[in-house]
């Protein structure tokens, strides 16, 4: 039997994964990448927690956080195509159009 | 060791290292196709948790849907000249330090967990008798209904709006 604990820690190590490419990655895309990455964390550790407390709970959550996920992809991506029609990179740093 | 923690590290590791290919290869395309192994891995790992419904999701949505929007999307753009820059750029050391130090607080606090709340009615024979999709099945219609709804209005709102922001010209 799996204990509780590792699926735990295997999440947090997963999210902190995603939230390193976050911050040190400048590439849009993969940015929107570790997005996914800490919701799929996230993921794991609601079912995991749905499976050791018996609850169904935690799976309908992880369903609510695809359909989210799956929105804001499409949003996101489609963000990005609009950008890159006036300026074409996926720099992040060069997107500064706003900074004072 | 038993056979169960055996693939359950089997499991751990490969998703670790796929992670970590995702977020360090240069090209985004490789990152994307890494990040489809690391979901078919979540999906076993799925498996293992009783949620057959939820691997199912998992492949379909992610790997089907979301993924091919990502190479779609990467397809469109023109990227050469992003795969000749440094990858990672100066301040990666600080991300990397964020990091660290957030994987060391939450593994620090979460392994420290001792007190569960009791245990619910779904245990794994109730499901197996009555069929892990219909278990959910009955949940979400019932407790979890406005929530559903509410799902398929951001669904509605992503795709007006994916349409909209893809446009030309706005109106």
């Amino acid at each position: 039997m799996v204990p509780l604990s590792w699926y735990i820690i295997l999440s947090a190590v997963l999210f902190c994964i995603g939230v390193f490419g976050f911050l040190a990655r400048r590439n849009m895309i993969v940015m929107f990448i570790s997005i996914e990455l800490m919701l799929n964390a996230v993921n794991i550790s609601l079912v995991a927690f749905s499976h050791y407390l018996q609850q169904v709970t935690g799976q309908i959550l992880v369903f609510f956080v695809i359909t989210v996920a799956a929105a804001e992809a499409a949003i996101g991506l489609a963000i990005l195509i609009a950008y890159y029609k006036n300026n074409p990179t996926v720099k992040a740093d060069d997107a500064s159009l706003m900074k004072g | 060791m038993t056979l169960v923690q055996g693939f359950f590290i089997y499991f751990a590791v490969a998703m670790t290292v796929l992670a970590l290919l995702v977020v360090t290869r240069k090209s985004p395309m490789h990152s994307v196709l890494w990040m489809l192994a690391f979901f078919f891995h979540t999906a076993g790992l799925y498996l293992f948790l009783n949620a057959e419904f939820l691997a199912a999701a998992q492949i379909i949505v992610y790997a089907g849907a979301i993924m091919v929007l990502f190479i779609f999307v990467i397809m469109l753009l023109n990227l050469k000249k992003e795969e000749t820059e440094r990858k990672l750029q100066k301040h990666w050391v600080a991300g990397l330090v964020v990091s660290l130090v957030l994987m060391a607080a939450m593994v620090k606090i979460l392994s420290g967990i001792t007190v569960l709340p009791p245990l619910g009615e779904y245990s794994i024979q109730f499901v197996q008798l009555q069929g892990n999709l219909m278990t959910i099945g009955k949940v979400l219609y019932t407790q979890y209904l406005l929530p559903f709804e509410i799902a398929s209005v951001v669904l509605l709102v992503a795709i007006i709006g994916a349409v909209v922001l893809a446009k030309k010209r706005i109106l």
